[in-house]
Formats: C-alpha cells, structure tokens, sequence
C-alpha cells in the first residue's frame, strides 16, 4: 500500500523577491502574492468559519494585515506560512464571535469518547467517489468535516489539502511538531470513520438489489 | 506489532517518514490483519478523496471582486514596520 503523494508546490525562488518590493512600496508585487495565494487562504478561511461571509472577511483581512505587517517578516519561514499563520487567527477570531458560547481554541485536547479506535472495517467500493454526483459527494465531505472540532479540522486541512509539512503546519498554528501529529491523526481516523456509512462497499442481495 | 500500534504508527506511514524497520513490522502487520488494512486502505483515500474534492474553489468573479477590495485598502495604508 502505497503513501500518499505529496501535493506539487509552485516554485517559491521569487517570492522573497516580491515581498522585499513589496517592502519597498511596490503595490504590484504584493498583487503578485495575493495572487499567488488568494485561493488557498480561502480554502482555509472558509473551512474553520464554515461560512461564505466570514471567510471573504478572512481573505481581506489576512492580506491586509500581512501588507501592513511586512517589516516584521524576516523571511525565516516561508511567506506562505506566515500568511497561514495570519489567516487561520484571524478565522479563528471570527468564528469566536460567532460562536461565543463555546471556546475556540487550537489548544484544546478535545478528547471524544474512544474517537482513534475504528469501529467501521468495512471495506469501500473501489471507486467510491462515483457512487454520487459531484454536488452530493461535496454535500458529504462538507458535513463530515463540519462535524470534526475546529482544532482537528485546521489541522486536517493544512496538511492534508493545502499540503504544508507537518513543521509548517506547527509553525502556522503555534503549536508543537507532536499535537499536530496527534489531532492529524486523530481528524483522519474521523473522517474516515464518518465516510465510511457512505463509501463502503455494500452486499449485493440475492434479487440484485443493493 | 499489534493493532494499537498499528494505529500510533498510521500516521507516518502514510506520510512515507517512517523506519526502514518500524515499516517493515507495521506492512506485516498489514498482509495479515484485514481490520488494520482496510482502516489503513480507506484513511488513504478518505485523504485523497478531500484532497481532490476541490472543496470551496474561489470562484472567479468573487476572487476579481475580493482582489480589487484588498490592493484599494493597501493602496490605502503603507506596507512598513511599525505594528497594526
């Protein structure tokens, strides 16, 4: 069984350039980065708010908030997880407010009762995103996911659909190399968990009906 | 290597960081453990499957909209040092 195959990044040699212009008062060449980035911060932003509004918010504010902040990138990490970092507070402050009667924290532990045993072994169809159409299939992903604690599914979602290293994501989230490989593993163990009541592989009946 | 082991060690292996050794164990495990294999198999796809869905795609109007919004405000403050 093989790994998973890491996402290709875009080539990053330019880009200190473009943010050292940027520094120097060159709107364009933080038009570059927006562009370069735009999509993935709204990814993001829309999967921690759950919500159109908030992560179009997101997306302004984290642009704006790193325009403004320039000076204090050193460049010691990438600019991407930077703005990642910038991004996923500034989603987080949203959905606070949004949901005050509940805490958001990427600190918190949250332990669900015996959330990393299986409990479905069934095997899936072989193909089991064509067992829907392609807005059914969004509706499950969008509602499995939306079913995971904040804390899981940020981490899920940068490492496992934006494709940053386990120490990036650490860097992003300010949190250490060890809690994000546990609430990895522990989103991908739920997900998996939940998906499985859709995808696995049902027994065919003797009238052939499924 | 037993099940529980299997599960601490999931991670790793599906991101390709682990031991010559410690993944030797863990893909015996594996040839025999139909369970451990089949939560393997579909925590892989179960990634594949979000990682190609093309969840919350900006769609192109609104990216020009939110583009143009951004660059005004910038266009509007300095890019500099001093902290917001």
């Amino acid at each position: 069984m093989g790994t998973i195959q890491p996402k290709l990044s875009e080539p990053v040699s330019d880009e200190l350039a473009l943010v050292q212009a940027a520094k120097g008062g060159e709107v364009a060449a933080f038009e570059e980065l927006v562009k370069r980035y735009d999509r993935n911060v709204f990814r993001i932003a829309q999967h921690i708010t759950q919500n159109r509004e908030d992560a179009e918010d997101v997306v302004q504010d984290a642009f704006l908030k790193a325009y403004q902040n320039l000076g204090q990138f050193q460049g010691q990490s990438k600019f991407y997880t930077w703005l990642v970092r910038i991004a996923v507070n500034e989603a987080l402050m949203k959905l606070r407010r949004r949901r005050p009667e509940r805490m958001v924290s990427l600190d918190e532990d949250v332990k669900t009762e015996d959330d990393s045993v299986p409990r479905e072994v069934a095997d899936w169809s072989p193909n089991p995103e064509q067992l829907y159409t392609q807005s059914e299939l969004h509706d499950i992903l969008t509602r499995t996911i939306q079913g995971l604690p904040p804390s899981f599914r940020t981490v899920f979602v940068l490492r496992d659909v934006e494709g940053l290293s386990t120490e990036e994501a650490a860097e992003a989230l300010d949190l250490s190399i060890p809690a994000v490989k546990s609430r990895l593993l522990r989103a991908r163990l739920q997900l998996r968990e939940r998906l499985s009541r859709y995808f696995q592989k049902r027994n065919v009946g003797g009238d052939g009906t499924q | 290597m037993k099940c529980s082991e299997f599960l601490q060690e999931l991670t790793n292996y599906l991101d390709g960081i682990l031991d010559a050794r410690t993944r030797a164990e863990l893909e015996d495990h594996l040839a025999w453990c139909h369970n451990c294999y089949v939560v393997c198999d579909t925590t892989k796809k179960t990634i594949e499957i979000y990682r190609d869905s093309q969840l919350y795609e900006l769609p192109e109007d609104l990216r020009g909209r939110l583009r143009s919004a951004i660059m005004a405000k910038c266009q509007k403050k300095k890019a500099g040092p001093e902290p917001v």
